[in-house]
């Protein structure tokens, strides 16, 4: 039987590979996207595993409105990314530091 | 009688005004006769004024002009107090102040900065006459502070002259030491009587004194509130009268020119302290205390200012030593409870000193701004007028029967003799009986270097050498004829008569009257004069006379003589006690060396250093240690973020 503690554990594990993933990534722009999109599904399985032992379907309904929003906030993360390559010629992470004050 | 006494006082004010503002358009003669006229009709007024007090007996005046300011319920007023001590000092300043006038158009008509010369003297009549017309405390306090303002003005009125900015900007912090005490003593009158007005206060006083009010200014020590007044308002006198050692500032007010010294030095404004005490005699009687100090402080100026004029040089010091030590005179008098006598010779001493003065300038003129004693000699030969006036006004001064200074010096000599119940009147008697003879020997010393004598001028000088014009000796002749008759008009009514002339306007005590004393001796003028043969005064004036010619004319190498052998003494008085040293080392270097501890730590180091500069250099210390933290890498803000996230839900799980 699978329990709701191994359903978290699975999630909390994604969600911190997908922190690992932004905080140790030095090289690659689209790695930290993905890593964002492991987040946002790690919530997810909380989320799902959450309502189905509830018994509430708010939920899984949830889910899917996340799934949308992540949908389209990959697509404007990437058309973002393409953008940031024509403008710099690179989309390595350690040299975009265009924030420092 | 409220009318005149408004146009006496606004008559001068347009004068100046117009002589100041409009000095261009109506040009020298404008200016001159604008003045003139306004201080002529201020005169006349007087005149009227006094006729209509002293004959016709109209009452004293107490009326409010206008209110100044409200300030709770408490009114500032702008009032007249009219009343025989005010007519007489309206008309004696009047009076000078008009012959100064004149005489100002000769001896500045070279001057470019003519019609303000005369915007300036007509401004200060109407200060002064302010200052003397005032029913209350604050208009008294005004009128003291114009006076002193105009006097400023004057005294550096060649402001390109380095040594008179020096003098005028001296005379304005001495007196401002006085004007704080004066203030100080009027905030008192105020806390206690509750009311500026002189009715008020001087009903009030009375009770004041029987019921004993104390106040206490050091913990532990606690003063009768009359005698901190009374000792307060005359630290005010002290420094308007010139009286030790508040009289650092009236030599050197020397700087400015002549007609001032006349009017403001010698006449008139220095005598504001001496009336001021007269007029508040309902408070000073009733404290032996500062009647005490004021005997002392009048009696010691006397003597050692007289002393000073010995040793100087300069025509015009000489002329104002004496004036500091006849102030002396009648500040000692007033000390002695004979206001009266005080007044008295301070009209008489404003004829003679303002005479003195004007024939000094009269000197100065003549001899083209040369003012050293020892490089004149003989004048008499050539200047006349100027000889026999001055010759006057130094008898007057030096009190030789029957001319004015000798009833009034003599009246304060014989006060000071009576006044035995005062500490510190045996002091005074001898110090004033003492300046008697050193009065003597420095005026005949000025006399007999003047216009006796070789001629020790250069040539191009003697040959231009020739007796001024009539404005200039016009006012020498009118002031000479009062200094030689007033004392022996004016003693008797003024201080014999029952009732007196000031019987309304001055109090004293029966308890220290010592005028009512010496009156049983008074016979008449006359009779004054003949017994003055056999009094010491006399002979000591005499004996001032005859020294200074054995030493000045028969054997001029004595001074010389005397002041090496007496080294030290003479030292002493060349360096006037070292009262300007003192001042010079201990109050200007000592304000110079806080005002310079204070700039360089309080203001460089602390506010400036620490409190300014101190909370900008921690902003930006702080800052370089934030810039640290901006390495503009997305993984170290995800990673803040991230640790944010860690510390809020550990601290809602734990707490």
């Amino acid at each position: 039987m699978i329990t709701l503690i191994d359903f978290l554990i699975v999630a909390a594990v994604l969600f911190g590979i997908s922190i690992a993933g932004i905080i140790i990534n030095r090289k690659n722009m689209i790695v930290l996207l993905m890593c964002i999109e492991l987040m946002l599904l790690a919530v997810n399985i909380n989320f799902i595993a959450f309502s189905y032992f509830m018994n509430d379907i708010a939920g899984q309904v949830f889910v899917f409105f996340i799934l949308t929003v992540a949908a389209a906030e990959a697509a404007i993360g990437l058309a973002i990314l393409v953008v940031l390559f024509r403008e710099s010629g690179t989309i390595n992470v350690e040299e975009l530091n265009a924030l420092k004050g | 009688m409220i009318n005149a006494a408004i146009g006496v006082v606004i008559a001068p004010l347009v004068g100046c005004l117009l002589a100041g503002l409009l000095g261009k358009q109506i040009g020298r003669r404008g200016a001159h006769c604008a003045t003139i006229l306004g201080v002529a009709i201020a005169f006349f007024l007087s005149c009227q004024i006094f006729y209509a007090l002293v004959w016709q007996g109209a009452p004293t005046v107490d009326h409010i002009l206008y209110i100044w300011s409200l300030s709770g319920d408490i009114a500032f007023q702008i009032g007249f107090w009219i009343d025989n001590l005010t007519a007489l000092m309206m008309l004696v300043v009047t009076f000078v102040s008009l012959m100064v006038h004149i005489y100002t158009i000769g001896y500045m008509h070279e001057d470019p900065g003519y019609q303000r010369f005369f915007s300036y003297i007509s401004l200060f009549t109407f200060a002064m006459l302010m200052l003397v017309m005032a029913n209350n405390f604050l208009q008294l306090f005004f009128g003291w502070e114009a006076v002193g303002v105009v006097s400023y003005l004057l005294i550096g009125f060649w402001f390109k002259k380095e040594s008179a900015i020096f003098a005028n900007f001296k005379a304005f912090l001495v007196n401002r030491v006085g004007d704080f005490g004066f203030l100080l003593g009027i905030a008192v009158i105020f806390r206690y009587f509750g009311t500026l007005d002189y009715a008020g206060v001087f009903a009030l006083a009375p009770e004041f004194a029987q019921g004993n009010h104390m106040i206490s200014i050091i913990p532990g020590q606690s003063w009768s509130v009359l005698s901190v007044i009374c000792i307060l308002l005359f630290i005010g006198a002290m420094g308007k009268s010139a009286q030790m050692p508040l009289h650092v500032w009236l030599p050197d007010s020397m700087e400015g020119p002549t007609p001032i010294s006349a009017l403001i030095h010698a006449a008139t404004m220095v005598t504001a302290g001496v009336f001021m005490v007269a007029r508040m005699s309902p408070l000073f009687e009733y404290t032996e205390a500062a009647r005490s100090m004021v005997l002392c402080v009048g009696a010691a100026t006397a003597l050692f200012m007289g002393l000073l004029g010995i040793v100087q040089n300069d025509i015009k010091r000489v002329v104002a030593y004496s004036t500091l030590s006849q102030l002396g005179y009648m500040v000692a008098a007033l000390g002695a409870s004979a206001y009266a006598a005080g007044i008295f010779h301070l009209m008489t001493h404003a004829f003679f000193k303002a005479l003195l003065f004007l024939a000094a300038g009269s000197v100065i003129i003549g001899m083209h701004h040369e003012q050293d004693m020892r490089q004149m000699g003989n004048l008499k030969k050539y200047m006349p007028i100027t000889y026999i006036t001055c010759l006057i006004g130094a008898i007057a001064l030096t009190g030789i029967p029957p001319f004015a200074g000798f009833y009034s010096k003599d009246m304060i000599i014989e006060a000071v003799k009576a006044a035995t119940h005062l500490p510190g009147a045996e002091f005074a008697y001898f110090a004033v009986l003492a300046s008697v003879f050193v009065t003597s020997l420095y005026t005949f010393r000025l006399i007999f270097l003047v216009f006796h004598t070789k001629e020790r001028m250069d040539v191009h000088t003697r040959e231009h050498l020739h007796e001024s014009p009539m404005v200039v000796w016009l006012p020498l002749v009118l002031l000479a004829i009062p200094s030689a008759v007033i004392g022996w008009i004016a003693i008797e009514p003024l201080l014999f008569a029952n009732p007196g002339y000031f019987q309304h306007a001055i109090f004293v005590l029966p308890e220290h009257n010592v005028l009512a004393e010496l009156s049983p001796h008074f016979q008449s003028p006359w009779a004054m004069a003949t017994h003055a043969v056999s009094t010491a005064p006399f002979w000591l004036a005499i004996g001032g006379l005859l020294v200074a010619w054995w030493c000045y004319v028969v054997q001029p190498g004595i001074p010389g003589f005397v002041s090496s052998k007496f080294g030290l003494l003479y030292r002493i008085l060349e360096n006037k006690y070292g009262f300007d040293d003192f001042n010079q080392t201990v109050f200007a270097k000592g304000s110079r060396f806080l005002g310079n501890y204070l700039w360089q730590w309080g203001d460089v180091k602390f506010i400036d250093g620490l409190l300014v500069n101190g909370s900008a250099r921690a902003v930006g210390v702080w800052s370089r240690v934030m810039r640290v933290m901006q390495s503009g890498y997305l993984y170290h803000y995800a990673f803040a973020m991230i640790l944010g996230l860690l510390v809020f839900t550990s601290w809602l799980l734990w707490s």
